[in-house]
């Protein structure tokens, strides 16, 4: 045996544990995003859960306004407390559609007069249709969809206080 | 008090392992000198190191036992009996809760790592004292850092302040018996490989590579290559009833972990075969034996980590993280370190031709090896690709299409290297022998292939191979004296057999196996495989701490076979708040009938799973055929050497 292969075994050790060191330091994220960002949004339709407030449907979005779709639940806890950002949201300027997911008109309408009512409309998805046809894996979760209809970007879980001027000029740059 | 107790045994069990180590490293340093005047001093040092390895392990065995009684005395005032246990729990599972938490189970290793230093301090004759000094030496600084890692980052024996009322519970799971089987029997497969290692590094230490080092070795790895067996495989069972998904194995990086050092295991008890037999192979063994430690490390503490995602993770802080790459950085690295600069002194073996049993057994350990490196890369590429920025998991597809065609061709060689001479064959001899083996393959393909209509080619071929197999590993038992023939020859040919057998099995459930997915109305009968499954209803039951939805089903094979019932649960755990689906399997001659019961729905309709999985029985059989094997050949070896010993100390 070559002088120079006898080393071949600690030097793959060393690799090996410079792998392990590095994944031990530098945790891997675990979000899951969607692969719908850069895309258009699906086709959808889906009714409205609450009497004063219009349902969702794909015909709202490219009117070349941006928008935010709210992805969420009046049985969240995370999204009672992004509720608070979302309303200076919409007091800058920003629209946000909403979709409820697996919920139920008494519960909702209970929800906005505890939270408030940021949403210009709220769409019933009983059975997480749209949900899953975003790629969205939990709730809260906020898709900005530029004025052409199409996901610029995914917020996975509550948005927070320090997110929010970064949204709003996002939003304000997009056509 | 019995909590603190077990501290100081601790405590004190790692004082020992340091002063075992001192004292072994002295002792080796002033016997590779023979020029140091004192000889009978050196004498003296090698001479204590036995007995402080036999109280070490004493002590490790005590700490153990003292924090079983803490389980079983439901003590919640410390703080792993209270997150991991609860006073309402059957004794059995207080007793296995002992071991099934983070804390409890590095306890156990270092306690069989102890005892079984203290086995080799008591029991090793055959080797040359320094060699067996330097191992004791090298066992001393396994455990030693196994116990810093428990004293510093997780004491099992620490207190709670204020005591809570009751206890967390153990994770519905692993309130089971399989839970009470396998961790131990996995560890002790674990730790016998270290000892493995143990001797492997002694021999580099002393330069004493040769065949009564691997006759040394040889009973410790083929025990810890049994407990690995029978671990994997009660494992695999576990899996298939007790997570309700029908499946035996899911490639989950905690399954690999334990089939990585099977693997160099396996390797490893034919090279040291070799080794021992014909003085052969050395630095390979030497090598295997470091892979196969490195193996079992990275088995135990990898998927502990948290660094890749598995259904087995505990968590673990950073801090212990940390702790335990360090250690695997000393023990494997040290040990690499000290191969290279090592195997160049060490000298070379008996050669032998290509066309040998040696030839066929350096053909099993790259084999082995390759499969063992597929395994390894899939395992661990997600780590790799989350660098880059993608999030991936790798699974069945990649190992099933890696590994397997890989595995068939291990088989082909496995069927043909028994039948081989040592040193040199004639390959048209060889041919000879396997012609009936050949010939049933070929058979088996062609049948299968007519009869079934085209099932998929891998399942196919381990079909055919499996019949192949099983004709020739019992063929070293053809024309000869079975009554002359060596206790570990019957031990080759059961456990080749069992290989075949588990190969049919996997061929079996692959090929053949049917599923089916309703919603069922009571009274309305459903059809998989042979079967009518019909749904008589639901009932609520109690268990000791638990309560579940029961539903009769009634099964008949045939219009008109004899109807016979299964009784799937849900349950329903409060400590802490689980559902687990409780499969009913009915086990026949020819397959198993595997029912799983789930939701209802709104219409009064139940989910249900069922499966007709034909002969997926003879894989665990498989395996436990391997375990026998491998027992009969430590039995066999373990009385030939006695008689051996007995003889040579009558004619001196």
């Amino acid at each position: 045996m070559s002088r120079r292969l006898i080393w071949i075994p600690f030097a793959f050790a060393l690799g090996l544990l410079a792998l392990i060191a590095w994944g031990l330091y530098k945790p891997a994220d675990r979000t899951v995003r969607s692969a719908l960002v850069g895309q258009t949004l699906p086709a959808f339709d889906l009714p409205p859960i609450v009497p004063n407030k219009p349902g969702l449907a794909t015909a709202q979005f490219a009117t070349g306004k941006p928008r935010l779709l709210n992805v969420f639940a009046s049985w969240c806890i995370p999204c009672v407390a992004e509720a608070p950002q979302l309303l200076r949201l919409k007091q800058a300027g920003v629209v946000i559609d909403a979709v409820a997911i697996r919920d139920t008109p008494a519960a909702i309408a209970d929800f906005l007069a505890r939270n408030g009512d940021p949403y210009a409309a709220i769409g019933d998805d009983r059975t997480s249709s749209l949900q899953l046809a975003l790629g969205s894996s939990g709730v809260p979760e906020t898709f900005v969809i530029d004025g052409r209809g199409r996901i610029v970007q995914q917020h996975v879980g509550d948005i927070r206080e320090d997110e929010v001027p970064g949204l709003i000029a996002l939003v304000r740059g997009l056509k | 008090m019995i909590a603190e107790a077990g501290l100081a045994a601790l405590w004190f069990a790692a004082a020992l392992a340091a002063l075992q180590l001192l004292l072994a490293a002295l002792g080796v340093w002033r016997s590779a000198k023979p020029a140091l005047a004192e000889a009978s001093m050196t004498e003296e040092l090698m001479r204590a190191v036995r007995p402080v390895a036999v109280v070490q392990g004493v002590l490790a065995l005590v700490a153990m036992l003292l924090l079983v009684q803490l389980f079983v005395r439901s003590d919640m005032s410390v703080l792993l009996v209270a997150e991991n246990s609860h006073s309402a729990k059957p004794l059995m599972y207080k007793i296995a809760g002992a071991w099934g938490n983070h804390e409890g189970s590095m306890l156990l290793w270092v306690t069989i790592l102890g005892v079984a230093g203290a086995a080799v301090a008591l029991l090793e004759r055959g080797l040359a004292r320094p060699t067996l000094i330097a191992t004791l030496g090298a066992q001393a600084a396994i455990a030693l850092g196994f116990y810093a890692f428990l004293l510093f980052s997780s004491n099992p024996f620490a207190r709670i302040d204020p005591a809570p009322a009751d206890g967390n519970g153990l994770n519905p799971l692993l309130q089971d018996p399989g839970l009470a089987f396998h961790p131990p029997t996995l560890y002790i497969g674990y730790v016998g490989i270290s000892i493995a290692f143990s001797f492997a590094v002694g021999a580099m230490i002393t330069r004493d590579v040769g065949p009564a080092f691997a006759r040394a070795m040889r009973p410790w790895v083929l025990g810890a290559w049994i407990f690995l067996t029978l671990g994997i495989t009660a494992g695999s069972y576990w899996a298939y009833y007790e997570l309700g998904w029908g499946g035996w194995w899911f490639w989950d990086p905690v399954e690999n972990a334990s089939l990585m050092p099977w693997l160099a295991a396996t390797a490893l008890l034919h090279s040291v075969t070799v080794l021992a037999t014909r003085d052969g192979l050395r630095a390979w063994t030497l090598m295997l034996a470091v892979v196969a430690f490195s193996m079992s490390m990275i088995g135990t503490f990898l998927v502990r980590s948290g660094i890749l995602t598995s259904v087995h993770a505990f968590a673990v802080d950073p801090t212990r993280g940390s702790f335990i790459l360090a250690l695997l950085a000393i023990y494997i690295g040290g040990a690499l370190l000290l191969f290279a600069l090592r195997v160049g002194t060490v000298r070379e073996g008996t050669t032998f031709d290509f066309v040998s049993r040696e030839g066929a057994l350096v053909a099993n350990n790259l084999l082995l090896t390759v499969i063992l490196g597929v395994v390894l890369i899939g395992t661990l590429y997600p780590i790799v690709a989350a660098g880059f920025g993608t999030q991936l998991s790798v699974g069945p597809p990649f190992f099933d299409k890696a590994a397997g065609p890989v595995a068939l061709v291990l088989i082909a060689v496995m069927a043909v290297g028994p039948l081989l001479r040592w040193r040199r064959d004639s390959a048209q001899a060889a041919i000879a022998r396997v012609t009936i083996p050949i010939a049933v393959t070929g058979v088996v393909l062609i049948v299968v292939a007519a009869t079934t209509g085209g099932i998929a080619l891998l399942p196919l071929l381990g079909l055919a191979l499996a019949a192949g197999l099983a004709a020739a590993s019992v063929a070293p038992l053809w024309k000869r004296n079975l009554r002359r023939t060596p206790l570990f020859t019957y031990g080759m040919v059961i456990a080749h057999l069992g290989i075949a057998v588990s190969l049919a099995g996997m061929a079996c459930d692959t090929a053949f196996t049917q599923a089916t997915l309703v919603a069922a109305r009571v009274g309305e009968p459903q059809r998989v495989g042979p079967y009518l499954v019909t749904l008589d209803g639901v009932k609520p039951v109690i268990g000791a701490n638990w309560s579940a939805i029961e539903a009769r089903l009634s099964a008949r094979r045939g219009a008109d076979g004899g109807v016979f019932y299964l009784r799937p649960q849900s349950r329903f755990f409060s400590n802490p708040v689980t559902v687990t689906s409780e499969s009913a399997i009915a086990t026949r001659w020819d397959g198993q009938l595997y029912t799983v019961l789930g939701e209802p729905d709104a219409q009064g309709r139940w989910q249900m799973r069922l499966w007709w999985k034909p002969f997926v029985t003879l894989i665990w059989l498989g395996g436990a055929l391997v375990a026998l094997g491998g027992a009969l050949s430590l039995i066999g070896r373990l009385t030939r050497g006695r008689r051996e010993r007995v003889r040579g100390e009558g004619y001196a």
